[in-house]
C-alpha cells in the first residue's frame, strides 16, 4: 500500500510535510510515467521523509503553454499554482519531472513562487549521502546502462551528476552515448512537441536518440524524464528491440533493486 | 622630398577608415531598433565571459580541429596587427621600417615572430578552404548557405592568403633591398619565412625590385583596408562583435525562459478580484511577441549581426540532423538579412520606416521552421559566442499563437485541455490521484 497524504489532509491534522511532491501531469495520468510515480513514492515511504501531493489542486504548471508560444496561459497556470502553493506555505518541492522542475524552480519566482525546487534524482541523492537511503546493487550488478540526459535537467539546469551517480550505486557498468551531458542529443519531446505531430523530415529524433542509446550496446537506457522515457520506449519499440532493452526511469531502477 | 605618397596614403586611410565607421553607424542605428532590454548587471561575470569566450576562445576548442585552426588565425591574425601599427605610421610620414632604430633587436624578434604566425595562418586557411570546399564539411553545404554564404566564406579565406603571401613577399624583396640599398633599406627584422621566397626575386634588377616591395606595401595595406570594409558585408563582423556579443549574454540558467511581466498585470486582474495595477505601471504591450525585427530586443539583434555562419548549432539542432526545414543558424541569418533591408529602408527614406509589406515572419522564417523546434537549448550551448537563436524561435512562437492564435491544431487542443481541465490531456482534475489506487 502507497502512502501519499495529500497537504489538504496534513494541513487538517495540523501537520507539516519537510516536501512538497509535485507529480506532475504525466505523472498522475501517462500510464507509463504513473509507474515512475509509484516507484518515487515506494523509495520516499522507505525512507522517513515526511512528503505529501497537492493531488486534485495541483494543476498543470504551464510549461507546454509557455513552450508553445502562450505566455498568456502559462501565466494564468503560475498565478494560480503560486496561490495554492502560498496557501499551504510550502518552501520545497521535488518533482519527477524534468519541465516541472524547470519552470517552478525557474520562472514561477518572477511571478512570485519562489521555492525551493529540486529534481527527484538530486532528492535521492541527497538521502542516500545523509544515509537515510540505501541502495542494494545486486540486482543490476554488471549490467549495462546507458544515461540519457533530459534538456531541462541537464543542459537546461546543469544537473549531469545525481542521476550519474545513483546508476553507479547500482554496481551497473554506466556507459556514455557520443552525445551526453551538456551535449546530449534532444529525445524529441520537448517544446511541446510532445502534444504534436514532427514536422515533415526525414527521420525522427527519438530514433536518432535511440540508436546512439543502442550503439552503447546497453541493457537499460536509464532516463529521468517522464517524456524522455516515453520517446526512447517508443524508439525501443521501433527498433524492435523491446525484451532486449528496457527503458527505466532511476526511481524505478532504485525501487526495483531496493525489492519496491 | 616628394610628398605624393604620403598625400594619397592619409587619403586612402581617411576614406577607409571614414567609410569603416559609416557602416558601424548604421550597424549600430539598426541594432538599436531593437526592444530594450537590461544587460548591464553583474559586471564581473560579464567581463570574464567576454575574456572566456571571445578572448579567450575557449567554446571554440570543444571542436578541436577546427578550434585549433581557429585559434592559430585569431592569434595570427591579432599579432600580425601590430605590424600594422608601423605600416600606417611609415604610409603616413613617408619613413621605412620607422620602429626599427626604436627597438633594436626586439624588432628583429617581432618581425620574425609575425612571419611564422602569417605562415601558420596560411597553413590554417589552407586546411579551412579544404574543410569546406574539398571535404565538404555538411554543416557548410546546407541549405541556407547557397549563394552568397558559400561565397562570403570562400572569399574572406582568400582575402587572408592573399594578405599573408603580400606581407610575406614584400618582407622577401624588403630582405634583398636591404643589401643592395642599404641607404633607403635600413638593416632590420629577421625573416625566417619569406627567406624562403627570395629566390623568386633575386635576379631581379634593383629598380625591379623596388618596385616589386614597393608594390606588394601598397597592395598588403590596400587589401587591409578593403578587408576592413568588407566586414560589414561580411559573415565576417564576428571578429568584433564576438567581444560585446559574450559580454551581454544571456547569465540565467538555460531553461529560464523571459516571463512577459507586461501581462502579468491581466493575469493578476482576472485570477484575483482584489488586484489593483499598481501606480506608474505600463499598459500591456500593443504586440505580443515577435513578428518583425522591431519586436526583438537589441541583443537578438545584435547576436545576428555576430553569427559568423560556423553552422556548430544547426549541426547539433535534433530538427535539423532529422532532416526538418528549421536551422538556427538560418533563424540569426534571416534576422540580420531582415535587419539589413529594414535598414536601406532607413538610408533611403532619411531615417523613416517606410512600410514595404514584408516582415520578418513569413517572409524569412516560416512557421514550420518555428514549430519544429524542441527547445531543447543545443544551438545556445554549442554556439561559441553565446547567440541564443532559440529566444528569437520562441518570441515569434508567442506571436503566432497570441495575436494570430495559429498553433498547429494538436497544440490547440494541448492548449485547451491545459486551459479546462489543468492537464495538457483531456483527464479530470478530480482524477489526479487515482495512481494511488490502481
Amino acid at each position: 500500500m502507497l502512502n501519499v497524504p495529500t497537504l489538504a489532509q496534513i494541513n487538517a491534522e495540523g501537520k507539516k510535510a519537510d516536501i512538497l511532491f509535485w507529480v506532475g501531469c504525466a505523472g498522475s495520468f501517462d500510464d507509463r510515467a504513473k509507474k515512475i510515480t509509484k516507484a518515487f513514492v515506494k523509495i520516499l515511504n522507505q525512507t522517513d521523509i515526511s512528503f505529501a501531493v497537492l493531488g486534485t489542486e495541483e494543476s498543470c504548471t504551464g510549461d507546454p503553454a509557455k513552450r508553445s508560444g502562450n505566455e498568456f496561459l502559462f501565466q494564468m497556470q503560475a498565478v494560480q499554482n503560486i496561490t495554492t502553493l502560498d496557501s499551504y506555505a510550502v518552501t520545497k518541492i521535488v518533482t519527477t519531472c524534468p519541465h516541472c522542475f524547470n519552470t517552478l524552480k525557474n520562472e514561477y519566482p518572477d511571478l512570485g513562487g519562489n521555492y525551493e525546487v529540486i529534481h527527484h534524482t538530486q532528492l535521492l541523492k541527497q538521502l542516500l549521502n545523509d544515509n537515510k537511503l540505501r541502495i542494494e546493487g545486486g540486482k543490476f550488478k554488471g549490467k549495462r546502462i546507458t544515461y540519457h540526459d533530459p534538456c531541462y535537467l541537464g543542459r537546461a539546469n546543469q544537473v549531469y551528476e545525481a542521476p550519474r551517480e545513483l546508476i553507479k550505486k547500482l554496481d551497473a557498468e554506466l556507459l556514455e552515448m557520443k552525445s551526453c551531458k551538456s551535449k546530449g542529443l534532444c529525445c524529441g519531446a520537448g517544446g511541446a512537441q510532445m502534444f504534436k505531430d514532427a514536422e515533415a523530415g526525414t527521420k525522427e529524433i527519438n530514433i536518432v536518440r535511440t540508436e546512439e542509446a543502442l550503439e552503447t550496446q546497453p541493457d537499460i537506457i536509464a532516463a529521468a524524464c517522464p517524456f524522455c522515457n516515453t520517446m526512447m520506449t517508443d524508439g525501443i519499440k521501433n527498433k524492435e528491440k523491446e525484451g532486449k532493452v528496457e527503458v527505466m526511469d532511476i526511481a524505478e531502477l532504485i525501487a526495483n533493486a531496493n525489492d519496491l | 622630398m616628394n610628398y605624393i605618397p604620403n598625400i594619397i596614403f592619409l587619403i586612402l586611410i581617411s576614406f577607409s577608415v571614414g567609410f569603416f565607421i559609416r557602416n558601424v553607424k548604421r550597424i549600430r542605428r539598426n541594432i538599436s531598433l531593437g526592444k530594450s532590454i537590461n544587460r548591464n548587471d553583474k559586471r564581473g561575470i560579464r567581463w570574464k565571459n567576454m575574456i572566456r569566450l571571445a578572448l579567450g576562445q575557449s567554446k571554440m576548442v570543444s571542436r578541436p580541429i577546427s578550434g585549433f585552426l581557429h585559434v592559430i588565425v585569431y592569434v595570427g591574425f591579432v599579432i600580425i596587427n601590430i605590424e600594422l601599427l608601423e605600416i600606417i605610421i611609415d604610409g603616413l610620414t613617408g619613413e621605412h621600417r620607422i620602429f626599427a632604430p626604436i627597438l633594436g633587436s626586439l624588432y628583429n624578434v617581432l618581425i620574425g615572430t609575425f612571419e611564422i604566425f602569417a605562415f601558420l595562418v596560411l597553413v590554417a586557411v589552407i586546411f579551412f578552404w579544404t574543410r569546406r570546399n574539398i571535404i565538404k564539411i555538411n554543416r557548410f553545404w546546407k541549405a541556407e548557405m547557397k549563394g552568397w554564404p558559400k561565397l562570403d566564406g570562400d572569399i574572406i579565406l582568400y582575402f587572408e592568403v592573399v594578405l599573408m603571401f603580400l606581407f610575406l613577399a614584400m618582407n622577401a624583396t624588403d630582405s634583398i633591398l636591404q643589401e643592395l640599398d642599404p641607404e633607403h633599406y635600413v638593416k632590420a627584422g629577421s625573416f625566417p619565412i619569406s627567406q624562403f621566397l627570395v629566390p623568386l626575386f633575386e635576379n631581379l634588377s634593383k629598380n625591379n625590385l623596388y618596385l616589386m616591395e614597393r608594390s606588394f606595401w601598397w597592395f598588403h595595406i590596400i587589401g587591409i583596408f578593403i578587408f576592413l570594409n568588407y566586414l560589414y558585408y561580411s559573415k565576417h563582423l564576428h571578429i568584433l562583435l564576438a567581444f560585446p556579443n559574450t559580454y551581454f549574454a544571456n547569465l540565467n540558467l538555460k531553461g529560464k525562459f523571459s516571463v512577459d511581466s507586461n501581462i502579468n498585470n491581466e493575469v493578476q486582474m482576472m485570477m484575483n478580484p482584489n488586484f489593483t495595477i499598481p501606480e506608474g505601471n505600463i499598459a500591456p504591450p500593443e504586440k505580443f511577441g515577435a513578428s518583425d525585427v522591431f519586436d526583438l530586443n537589441w541583443v537578438q539583434l545584435m547576436n545576428a549581426y555576430s553569427c559568423t555562419e560556423c553552422g556548430r548549432c544547426s549541426s547539433v539542432c535534433p530538427a535539423n540532423i532529422t532532416g526538418k526545414k528549421l536551422s538556427p543558424r538560418k533563424i540569426m541569418m534571416d534576422t540580420r538579412d531582415r535587419l539589413e533591408e529594414v535598414g536601406k529602408n532607413l538610408n533611403k527614406n532619411n531615417g523613416v520606416f517606410e512600410k514595404d509589406q514584408k516582415q520578418l515572419l513569413n517572409d524569412y522564417i516560416t512557421p514550420e521552421e518555428l514549430w519544429a523546434c524542441t527547445s531543447c537549448n543545443a544551438c545556445v550551448d554549442a554556439c561559441p559566442i553565446e547567440i541564443d537563436p532559440l529566444s528569437i524561435i520562441m518570441d515569434m512562437r508567442q506571436y503566432l499563437v497570441m495575436e494570430q492564435s495559429a498553433a498547429p491544431v494538436e497544440l490547440n487542443s494541448m492548449m485547451g485541455n491545459i486551459e479546462n481541465n489543468g492537464a495538457p490531456w483531456p483527464f479530470s482534475n478530480q482524477d489526479r490521484l487515482q495512481w494511488v489506487d490502481e
